[in-house]
């Protein structure tokens, strides 16, 4: 039996396999916004997790190289926050290595991407990343209580 | 199929406006740029960018948009975002579009605003 929210219940878990295929990633989307939606994030909390978890699969889908083609999602509900987390089992990268974008760089520069990894920690509350010849873990959670990140990425908590 | 994406638009003497409806990804942001460069081409270097029925982005779309601004600027044109979500429009704050195109509440907003 599913609980709502505030019952003794939680963690709730549903894991997805997506294949590695163009636009699949929507149909991930579509189980965070049901799963969002059940926690009973407002809309601008489930859009964020959709669009950090379009990244995530872009991410994986461009760079991972996986040999499966697959890459695995983990949504883990609780009481406090949603975590999501995307692994593939691909050739990893070096997280340190990633510079961080910035748009002015771009204009007259033909290479206008590399904005994935900076969205994801922008839009959600917490992330990890940890990434090896094994493959990488990407690790998101967004709170059920509002906090949103400034400019400056400091973040402002309210209790809407 | 899964991904469905159609672009219209409206185009005035001095300026033009563009509609999306469906996912920006790669595609959908290759689609626009064809209708934005048609345009450009053809002298209409005001444009507005209504992304009212498009509520899902990724940032391969966004920085084919960015092509776009790159190419008004080139030309002293303006482009000018409407219909945004709040999730979208705090997208293009963090990667910093806002500073190159700004963002409209509304499309009459935008349009005053070119």
């Amino acid at each position: 039996m599913i609980n709502r929210p505030g019952t003794a219940e939680f963690p709730h878990e549903i894991s997805l396999t997506i294949p590695i295929v163009p636009n699949i990633e929507v149909a991930a989307t579509q189980t965070a916004e049901a799963v969002a939606g059940f926690m009973e994030f407002d809309r601008e909390q489930i859009d964020e997790v959709k669009h950090a978890l379009i990244e995530a699969c872009i991410n994986a889908f461009e760079h991972s190289n996986s040999n499966e083609n697959k890459v695995y999602i983990r949504f883990i509900m609780k009481h406090e926050d949603l975590t999501v987390i995307i692994q593939d089992f691909g050739q990893g990268f070096d997280v340190e290595s990633v510079e961080k974008p910035n748009i002015e760089s771009k204009f007259g520069n033909s290479y206008k991407r590399g904005w994935g990894l900076m969205l994801i920690e922008s839009l959600m509350d917490s992330v990890t990343i940890t990434s090896s010849p094994a493959g990488t873990v990407i690790t998101m959670t967004k709170l059920r209580v509002r906090s949103s990140k400034n400019e400056n990425g400091a973040k402002e908590v309210s209790s809407d | 199929m899964i991904n469905q994406f159609a672009v219209t638009m409206r185009k005035e003497s001095e300026y033009a406006v563009i509609y999306t409806d469906g996912y920006i990804n790669n595609l959908g942001g290759e689609k626009i740029a064809e209708v934005a460069n048609t345009l450009i081409g053809d002298g209409i270097y005001k444009l507005v960018l209504n992304l009212e029925k498009s509520t899902v982005v990724n940032s391969i779309g966004i920085s084919i948009l960015i092509e776009i601004i790159e190419k008004l600027q080139e030309t002293n044109g303006k482009l000018v975002f409407c219909g945004l979500t709040k999730t979208i429009a705090k997208t293009f704050t963090i990667m910093g579009l806002t500073q190159f195109a700004a963002i409209s509440d509304t499309e009459e907003l935008a349009i005053q605003g070119l």
